[in-house]
């Protein structure tokens, strides 16, 4: 085993899994707010990723810069998806609530396909292929600038939700929907941001990821599963078990690439997925919420 | 039994159904147009995996979405068997749904634990599992590129025909199996047990019903004819593809007409199929290959409007509508979503 060789894979993973904390911490909002499990999710971040794209591509937008575009994008249709389609649904069984977002999977991947077609495209900006040397290990430009952006962007919804009186009405919502209903929180009103921000987390990711990743209509469904692995092992709802799941499900993926087979790198979430469901499905940190 | 009377059609309008079956049998009778044969046959097509779906998922309320995996090991082994050792198909078949049956109860056994959506996510985590392995292996399975099923010509004991109209009787007898099971299902004291664990699986289990047993009996039975319906699918389109009919837009595809129809009810998935696989055959012959996914627009716009109207799916509806004293299904919301 050469040690430059586990260093990278290493880095790498810790690169990725801050984008993953991004994705996971948007998926574990939602869940933790509104009990509601949203398989559009990562389909939702291939639309954030679309925009970034043609920003970039007929306005020449850089896509870091295009971050103040797809944030409050995507927070408007998390908003407009919650407000109109599952608002309705949310009183009813939970599978109503899960085959309407597996129905909004099916309708953004299949327009992105209508109107993209199935080609992979990619982002190729000045700094695309710039890397830095750091002892043995290479890392690569974009990903480090979107782990440090993803870091940010974590570190200020954080801070969104222990400091402003929206978060909190968020965490008390999270913790029991009819004390805080009763307390004066408009519950339905914190539902429609949650919703909204956990679609803009994904969203920024997707903007974030689209600067070294490929882009393509069915893109969305490994980041919904790896979102899904990353929460569930940190604990549904958990805002610090998404930020260790997250990291986890980084390292594992880059270290399964580097030590299985590059192209079972998607395996490697699924089947660590399946583990994880099946030996400890409270997750490693047991159960805790936003 | 309240709920028994309350997932079937009210007995008025029974017969509805049995003459919409007779009336198809007597299709080919009247014509031999090829085109409409073959969207007769997508529709029974898509009405028996449904059929089989919705004993999982509508009466013991398992909604698993990984179906196509059990869906691509029916094709694929049958297949195979018949490319490697010349075995016809028509045993294939039974072979395919057998090791799929064996392979869904080691899945089971260890899946049943989790409930709710958890169960759901973890049959995509395994179908998405098996989808790549198959796309990865590249010998077994041609890879990427496909496997095409060796053409026969006109070879009744190798389940080939020139036809469509053979097709079309073979599926229908499949198909009327399997409304055969689920009726007796429903009229069984395995089918109170299925719908007493859908209802509430703690108090299920406090009145001693073991209900990992009779949940791995409602999978084992619905992938049977699952994988029946796989070679089925291999003999008539004769060409497999991991990404077509291992992935995960195929498992809500078997899912939909039962979930449009009415689940826990013998005619739901039939009705839902009758109602949304011409919609799809159409969409695709006036479009054309260029936009293959726009039937999926659709079916993914319809799926969010049956939930958003119809939760309980079309026949539930008319029910409901034809005996307003009854409450229609009655579901309660479950917080409680992972196995203790």
């Amino acid at each position: 085993m050469d040690p430059t060789v586990f260093e990278q894979a290493i880095v790498s993973g810790i690169l990725i899994g801050g984008l993953y904390v991004l994705i996971s911490i948007g998926l574990t909002l939602i869940f933790g707010v509104m009990r509601v499990i949203n398989f559009a999710h990562g389909d939702l971040m291939m639309a954030a990723m679309y925009v970034t794209y043609w920003l970039f591509t007929l306005y020449g937008i850089d896509p870091y810069i295009s971050l103040v575009v797809t944030i409050p994008i995507l927070f408007v249709i998390g908003s407009v998806v919650q407000r109109f389609l599952i608002d309705r649904v949310l009183a009813g069984p939970q599978e109503s609530q899960l085959f309407l977002t597996l129905g909004v999977m099916l309708v953004v991947q299949n327009l992105a396909l209508l109107f993209w077609k199935a080609d992979y495209r990619a982002i190729n900006t000045y700094y695309t292929g710039a890397v830095i040397r750091l002892g043995g290990v290479f890392i690569s430009v974009p990903k480090l600038t979107s782990f440090f952006v993803a870091v940010l962007l974590t570190a200020l919804l954080y801070i969104f939700l222990t400091r402003t009186r929206t978060g909190k009405a968020m965490r008390a919502t999270a913790q029991n929907r009819e004390v805080s209903s009763l307390m004066g929180v408009d519950v339905r009103r914190v539902y429609v941001i949650a919703f909204g921000i956990g679609t803009a987390c994904v969203g920024a990711a997707g903007t974030l990821l689209s600067t070294f990743y490929y882009i393509s209509p069915t893109v969305g469904t490994t980041f919904t599963l790896m979102a899904f692995l990353a929460v569930v092992l940190g604990g549904m709802g958990s805002f610090t078990g998404a930020l260790f799941g997250g990291l986890i499900v980084g390292l594992a993926e880059s270290l399964g690439a580097v030590y299985v087979a590059t192209q079972y790198r998607e395996l490697v979430t699924f089947v660590l997925f399946i583990l994880i469901l099946l030996v400890k499905p409270s997750g490693l940190l047991g159960r805790s919420r936003v | 039994m309240t709920t028994k009377k309350s997932t079937s059609l009210p007995r008025s309008k029974a017969y509805v159904p049995l003459v919409i079956m007779v009336l198809l049998a007597a299709v080919p009778s009247v014509t031999s147009n090829s085109y409409v044969l073959h969207v007769l046959i997508m529709i029974l097509f898509y009405a028996v995996l449904s059929e089989a779906w919705s004993i999982l998922a509508g009466f013991a309320g398992q909604f698993s979405l990984g179906h196509a995996a059990f869906f691509g090991i029916g094709a694929y082994t049958s297949t195979l068997l018949f490319i490697w050792n010349g075995i016809s198909p028509w045993v294939g078949m039974f072979i395919g749904a057998g090791l799929a049956v064996v392979l869904s109860l080691i899945i089971g056994f260890l899946c049943f634990r989790l409930r709710g959506p958890f169960f759901s996510l973890v049959t995509i985590a395994f179908a998405e599992t098996l989808r790549l392995l198959f796309l990865n292996w590249g010998p077994l399975t041609g890879g990427p590129v496909g496997l095409l099923v060796p053409l026969s010509g006109d070879s009744p004991t190798n389940f080939q025909f020139l036809s469509r109209i053979p097709y079309y009787y073979t599926l229908m007898a499949i198909t009327l199996i399997a409304i055969y099971v689920t009726y007796r299902i429903r009229n069984s004291q395995l089918g109170l047990y299925f719908m007493a664990i859908r209802e509430d699986e703690d108090a299920a289990q406090s009145l001693g019903i073991n209900i990992i047993r009779y949940k791995l009996i409602a999978l084992a039975i619905s992938v049977f004819f699952t994988a029946l319906a796989g070679t089925f699918y291999a003999q008539y389109i004769l060409f497999l593809h991991p990404d077509a009919i291992m992935s995960l837009n195929f498992s809500i595809e078997i899912a939909l007409p039962a979930i449009v129809g009415g689940m826990g009810t013998i005619w739901g998935p039939i009705i839902g199929s009758i109602l949304l696989t011409p919609l799809a055959e159409f969409t695709r012959s006036i479009l054309g290959g260029g936009y293959a996914g726009v039937y999926l627009i659709i079916y993914g716009s319809i799926l969010i409007l049956t939930m958003m109207f119809l939760p309980n799916g079309i026949t539930h509806a008319i029910a409901a509508r034809n005996r307003p004293a009854s409450r229609s299904l009655p579901r309660k919301r479950n917080h409680e979503c992972v196995g203790s």
